[in-house]
């Protein structure tokens, strides 16, 4: 048992870090980023490719790297140092996991391979206007119709839905939840982007009788669905370790120049206690997101781990993010300032695929099961 | 990064879980997990129990009765112990006096003590705080004079815990008042509780127990012997003391335990004919706490198994805050669960109030300690604040 990265995972931190470091220098780069379409820099993410990270837990025979979930944990807390916003865990995560673990031999080889290349860029369109947080859908409905499929119904929001050169969609069918591949150029395909609240774009995305093929055999993919989302909450839970380290250390340096009544802010006993709570959040949360990749990676209940993860990174995000801005003061609510964009994406974060609440009430659901929780044992221990 | 146990380290902790739930007997065990205060009796045969099975002191130097275990065993070990509910060996005996005699003292003083220490032969008390130095205990204002081949003390200590069955007692006093730096003067003195011109005073906590005490000093002679280290460095010896204080103060076992005891009343208590369990509101607020335990546990580990250069790790500074406010949280919730039962704290015969629920009111009212010894939760914050922030 053990918490530490090895020496090829240091140097894969390394090494993402200089190269996020690079495209997103400071706030101002990423707030040019953001202001244009498609709310990411192509070129970056060609730069990930070349590093191999968008094939980065993908078999080798399907065009990938064959890591696993904490070299893919590594790069997501890299990318929230910066809040570098390349669509690095819509793709390959949720959408190139859902391929992975869904699809066919052939399915896999061209999408992932095009994935990895950086040539494509998927995402799984999943949300709809009317529900949450579910792995099933119920509002786009998928219909035989000779060898193909065809979808109807409406997905939003959808994660740089309007850019994705292929969707990954779920789609109600025959009493459960079935994945389906929407080519970008669609016929009866309408896709109406807008920028949310962190800088990134989500889109509207309309299905009217759209041509589709069916990723993998068929079926009830619910549980699929259930994993790969769970696999993305721990992902997005180290992004947002990797946000809130930033907001928090911003916070402290920030604590140390600034004046006022004479003397630096970090004066105040008032402020500094504060920010040692903020660090208490930062590293008890950063315990939990270690540990569920951990739990991925030994094969254990990657749901029941996720749903941990996710109740402790979303308060501490709430935590952190809230007193990231507060300690600093006006300035905190400026566009000009990093540290607000940093609670917005936390914020984005938690909504995206489920809030604290949302997971407080899955583990309250199942709290009288058992009577002590040992984090190394069954069910996570694989 | 990786996280199964090995196979030897899960045939460790498969040990230590026998032992604790098989060799350590069974009334003291059922006593700690009902809360009821226990015996003096109680300690000494639960950690001569452990002592026997060289249990007692596996972080004391081999030759004393260590072991020799990597900070990870010494983690299994602690908290298989809590979750047996056998009680602790003594801390002031082997987190405190103990380790300080094993590094600062010299042979004759080893050899005179560490043996009965461990095996709670002697049974030590801790004179550090006074009623004007509590958090800022370089303030201490008891004195120790030379004269002849005797330290002469006079002062009082406070918040002496046990120190009603204590044998004797380590005690920091000023010896030097002209010292440029307040830290500079102290020096630690140990001497027997019954020598003449000590007197000890009982203090009522608001639980209605008797766990603390003032201790008084007038012209007390120690023996110039009986100054452990050099003079004047007592502070280091405090720090180094306190340092292992802090050392599994975050009771993850202990807290888990009580979460598991406060799942199972919740099942009893019934609401309208339901059990209080099936209340939306109340099992949220246990997933909740058991979930902040869980990345508690988890930050311990992180650190125990941490395999650094011997530096302290930073997250370690988080667990003595955030295991004080988990081991409230639990009692608050044991005591919200028993609600209006949880008056009947002081129910002796004649009462229907199940044992664990008249114990609830109390045990939450002296967990109050919890955030406030061993370096107050305030004084975590500097620490984080100043060492890990820079602020």
């Amino acid at each position: 048992m053990n918490f530490d990265y090895d020496s090829e995972q240091n140097d894969l931190r390394e090494a993402v870090r200089g190269l996020l470091a690079r495209a997103y220098s400071d706030s101002e780069q990423r707030r040019g980023v953001v202001k244009a379409d498609p709310g990411f820099d192509e070129k970056t993410w060609s730069r990930l490719a070349e590093m191999g990270l968008l094939g980065l837990p993908f078999a080798e025979d399907d065009g990938g790297m064959g890591a696993g979930p904490v070299e893919v944990a590594i790069v997501a807390e890299e990318i929230g140092r910066v809040l570098a916003p390349e669509p690095f865990i819509e793709t390959v995560v949720l959408a190139g996991g859902l391929v992975s673990a869904v699809g066919t031999a052939e399915q896999r080889a061209e999408i992932l391979g095009g994935i990895s290349e950086g040539s494509t860029i998927a995402v799984f369109a999943h949300a709809e206007p009317r529900t949450r947080w579910a792995a099933t859908a119920r509002e786009v409905t998928a219909t035989q119709s000779g060898d193909g499929w065809t979808l109807t119904g409406v997905k939003e929001p959808v994660p740089s839905g309007a850019r994705a050169d292929l969707l990954v969609v779920s789609a109600a069918v025959d009493g459960g939840t079935g994945l389906y591949l929407v080519q970008g150029d669609a016929a009866g395909l309408t896709r109406t982007a807008y920028r949310t609240h962190d800088g990134t774009r989500a889109a509207n995305v309309r299905f009217d009788g759209t041509p589709a093929q069916q990723l993998g055999e068929g079926g009830d993919q619910t549980a699929a669905i259930e994993r790969a989302l769970a696999e993305a909450r721990i992902a997005y839970g180290h992004e947002a370790i990797g946000a809130m380290d930033t907001a928090l250390r911003t916070t402290a340096d920030y604590l140390k120049t600034r004046k006022q009544f004479g003397v630096t802010l970090n004066k105040f006993q008032a402020l500094t206690f504060r920010a040692a709570d903020m660090y208490v959040s930062l590293e008890l949360a950063r315990s939990v997101a270690l540990w569920a990749s951990m739990v991925q990676d030994a094969g254990g209940d990657v749901v029941a781990a996720a749903d941990r993860a996710r109740l402790q990174v979303s308060r501490a995000g709430r935590h952190i993010g809230e007193e990231a801005i507060q300690l600093h003061g006006g300035i905190g609510v400026t566009a000009e300032y990093s540290v607000g964009h940093y609670t917005s994406r936390l914020i984005a974060i938690d909504h995206l695929l489920g809030d604290g609440d949302w997971a407080a009430a899955r583990l309250a659901a199942k709290v009288a099961d058992y009577e002590t929780v040992d984090p190394l044992g069954a069910p996570y221990a694989g | 990064m990786r996280l199964q146990l090995s196979p030897e380290l899960e045939a460790f902790r498969e040990e230590m879980r026998t032992f604790f739930t098989t060799q350590v007997p069974q009334e003291i065990r059922d006593h700690v997990a009902a809360h009821r205060e226990l015996e003096k009796d109680d300690y000494i045969r639960a950690q001569r129990a452990l002592n026997a099975a060289g249990l007692a002191v596996p972080h004391w130097p081999v030759e004393w009765g260590g072991k020799d275990w990597t900070p990870l065993q010494r983690h299994i070990w602690r908290e298989e112990m809590q979750l047996a509910c056998v009680p602790e060996p003594l801390a002031f005996n082997t987190s405190m006096i103990g380790p300080v005699l094993a590094a600062f003292g010299n042979q004759e003083q080893k050899e005179r003590f560490l043996a009965k220490t461990a095996n709670l032969d002697i049974w030590w008390c801790q004179g550090f705080s006074e009623p004007d130095a509590g958090s800022d205990l370089a303030s201490l204002r008891t004195t120790a004079v030379r004269d002849g081949d005797d330290w002469v003390v006079n002062g009082q200590k406070t918040w002496t815990t046990l120190g009603q069955y204590a044998d004797w007692i380590f005690c920091l006093v000023r010896t030097d008042p002209g010292a440029e730096k307040k830290q500079r003067g102290i020096s630690m003195l140990v001497f027997p509780m019954d020598s003449p011109g000590v007197t000890l005073r009982p203090i009522e906590l608001i639980d209605g127990g008797f766990e603390v005490n003032e201790v008084f000093f007038e012209d007390v002679r120690v023996p110039a012997e009986n100054l452990i280290g050099e003079e004047n460095r007592g502070w280091d010896y405090a720090k180094f003391l306190l340092g292992n204080e802090r050392v599994g103060i975050a009771r993850v076992g202990a807290s888990k335990r009580m979460l598991a005891q406060a799942k199972q009343h919740a099942q009893e208590i019934t609401v309208d004919g339901r059990p209080l369990a099936d209340d939306p509101f109340m099992a949220r607020r246990i997933a909740e706490i058991e979930n902040e335990l869980v990345a508690l546990e988890l930050t311990a580990l992180r650190v125990v198994a941490n395999s650094a250069d011997g530096k302290p790790h930073p997250a370690s500074s988080v667990l003595k805050l955030r295991g004080s406010e988990l081991q409230q949280a639990a009692t608050e919730l044991m005591l919200d669960i028993a609600g209006p039962l949880s008056l009947a704290s002081f129910a002796d015969g004649g009462s229907d109030v199940p044992d664990w629920a008249r114990a609830a009111t109390p045990h939450y009212l002296n967990y109050r300690k919890v955030s406030i010894y061993g370096g107050s939760n305030e004084v975590q914050r500097t620490i984080i604040a100043g060492s890990i922030l820079g602020l």
